[in-house]
């Protein structure tokens, strides 16, 4: 394990550009601020204040101010972290679950297999995601691990045929022949010598795949389909949108969130991009 | 394989992802839970017959597969059903929904391109310096924003000067249709702003790259060994080979647009299709929901179809 790390790892890291540092520097502020929520977060997010302390500006005692209810705004987006990267890592594990499965059965296969699958990937590569996912969080109830689910379920076309066309180069490749004619069977080919090829392209679509997801939960929770019992961005957002927040023009209500949606977003592309230009032979050669 | 097989499997595929979407429509709304005429007469006084006449109306009477044949039936002659809520045929509503969404969408979509282009040529050609940089940035930026937060910051910067609700004063009478342009316009501007800036950045990116890779052909040395000015290396010889990519990614949004739409309209009460899905999800209007979904992937699936085709026919060096 520690040679893996050394060998693969470490020569990646070397290799990323400066917006990719950037980008990991930012995600790790990030993931810190969501473990520490509770420790750091200056008040209880639930907690709803008197009339008097209700849409304060930003002050000493709420630096972010406060929303309608009086619940403390800074509280809420630091909170707000760990739902949306819950979110983000639970979509992509699903996703890439399932994009793997059936982009290395195809790309092995082939054939009719190829056919069959290669049709069902295009129909969700074609159909718009938002209003899907919309209307399947709609139909199965809105909660945060149906949208999570529902999220996974749908994203996964990309990740799937990337992995097929990976599959199909190596399996040509000479010591997968090799390994058949020892009299390796499928399974054994797929795991031991495909998936390892193949795994670092998935590793930066993964990156990208977080973000994507995070993107969609926070539009979901803002158009009013988010779990009540769970602060998320999109969700603050929400209750600005539906509340007299932007009548009254409370910036401070209205722009922490986002920020950190765009900041999230951002840093989980940049790394992406990064990782692929150093994990992605075709892209390389390009400066 | 020639282009005319090519062409002919490609409508096929196609056809076969439209079946598959009705599928899709008809079976996601089969799961809700319980029996979908009780959402819609929560009275349990309303009388038996009545709820087997309803029944009929709405499709769903009968067995799975008989509705399903039905579905897939009713559908092809453009018979979408009955609103819950309006109280109107589906497919009418959609019409006025989608006109409204379009006179939206097409100048957003047209000033994104024209922008996220000249953003990215500039980037393209100051590449590696500071405004290659600044540009970039500047577009990954944009793209990583949510429309609806970017809504509602020009909503708040605009409140007092600019409507912001709606397409048309309501109840205003206008002396002339210039007057009623006008008040168009006013509504317009602030929701087709979030809409191009959002969509700018893929533009600007992917110029930008296409722009990079042609810029580094031989052909361009030899445009500039010929003496030729910047500009006419730039204009006749760079853009046609980089504008590929861009129009590819122009035709597959268009199909897109009419989704992504959905939280521009919202923030901005657009009476468009986005807004329609909106309120529809608020109040569980399933016939409206399952007519919109399929004019959305229709849309989506075309303009993937068209892309594609266009795309192989106007590159002479794409084989098949």
């Amino acid at each position: 394990m520690t040679g893996m790390l050394r060998l693969q790892v470490l020569p990646i890291l070397k290799q990323i550009n400066k917006k990719g540092m950037a980008g990991m520097i930012i995600l790790a502020v990030l993931v810190t601020l969501a473990v520490l929520a509770p420790v750091i977060a200056p008040g209880d997010p639930h907690k709803m204040a008197g009339v008097e302390e209700i849409m304060l500006p930003p002050g000493w005692d709420h630096w972010l101010g406060t929303d309608e209810v009086g619940r403390d705004i800074l509280t809420l987006v630091l909170y707000g972290t760990r739902i949306s990267l819950l979110v983000g890592f639970s979509c992509a594990a699903i996703s890439i679950f399932i994009g793997s499965v059936i982009g290395l059965a195809a790309g092995y296969f082939g054939g009719r297999v190829d056919d069959l699958l290669m049709r069902l990937t295009d129909l969700f590569v074609v159909i718009p995601r938002l209003p899907l996912v919309l209307i399947t969080v709609a139909v199965l109830g809105p909660s945060l691990v149906n949208t999570i689910f529902v999220i996974g379920m749908l994203i996964w076309a990309g990740t799937a045929r990337i992995i097929r066309v990976q599959t199909m180069s190596i399996k040509k490749r000479l010591f997968v022949e090799r390994a058949r004619s020892l009299g390796a069977g499928h399974l054994h080919i797929i795991r031991r010598h495909i998936l390892p090829n193949v795994m670092p392209l998935v590793f930066a679509n993964t990156v990208l795949v977080i973000a994507t997801s995070i993107y969609l939960e926070s539009t979901v929770s803002f158009l009013g389909l988010g779990d009540p019992t769970h602060i998320s961005w999109g969700m603050i957002l929400h209750y600005a949108f539906v509340s007299v927040a932007l009548t009254y023009g409370a910036y401070w209500y209205v722009i922490p969130p986002g920020v950190m949606i765009v900041l999230t977003v951002l840093s989980f592309t940049m790394c992406g991009y990064a990782l692929d230009e150093v994990l992605n032979p075709r892209l390389r050669r390009r400066k | 394989m020639n282009k005319k097989n090519y062409v002919l499997k490609r409508i096929g595929h196609s056809i076969l992802t439209l079946w598959l979407i009705l599928t899709l429509n008809f079976f996601l709304f089969r799961m809700l839970p319980g029996d979908p005429l009780r959402l819609l007469f929560t009275d349990p006084r309303v009388p038996l017959e009545v709820l087997e006449k309803m029944r009929v109306q709405y499709g769903l009477d009968g067995s799975l597969l008989y509705q399903y044949g039905k579905y897939l039936l009713n559908t092809l002659q453009g018979e979408l059903g009955m609103s819950f809520v309006y109280n109107m045929p589906v497919s009418e509503i959609l019409v006025e929904r989608l006109i409204n969404t379009v006179i939206l969408l097409l100048p957003a979509t047209l000033l994104s391109i024209l922008l996220g282009c000249l953003l990215g040529i500039v980037a393209a050609i100051k590449r590696g310096r500071a405004s290659d940089f600044i540009c970039l940035s500047l577009s990954q930026l944009l793209w990583a924003t949510p429309a609806f937060w970017l809504g509602l910051i020009f909503m708040m910067l605009s409140s007092g000067f600019l409507p912001l609700s709606g397409m048309i004063s309501a109840g205003m009478t206008f002396d002339s249709i210039w007057a009623k342009g006008v008040d168009l316009m006013k509504h317009m501007a602030m929701p087709m702003c979030t809409l191009s800036l959002v969509m700018l950045g893929q533009y600007a990116i992917v110029m930008r790259n296409s722009l990079i890779d042609v810029l580094t052909e031989d052909y361009m040395v030899i445009a500039r060994a010929k003496g030729l000015s910047r500009v006419r290396q730039l204009f006749s010889h760079a853009l046609p080979n980089a504008i590929l990519p861009v129009m590819t990614l122009a035709a597959l949004n268009l199909g897109l647009l009419i989704g992504g739409a959905i939280q521009t309209e919202t923030v901005f009460t657009w009476p468009g299709v986005g807004r329609l899905v909106f309120d529809a999800l608020l109040r569980r209007d399933y016939p409206v929901l399952q007519g919109a979904f399929l004019v959305i992937s229709s849309c989506a699936l075309l303009a993937n179809l068209l892309a594609d085709l266009f795309y192989k026919l106007i590159d002479p060096r794409i084989e098949y």
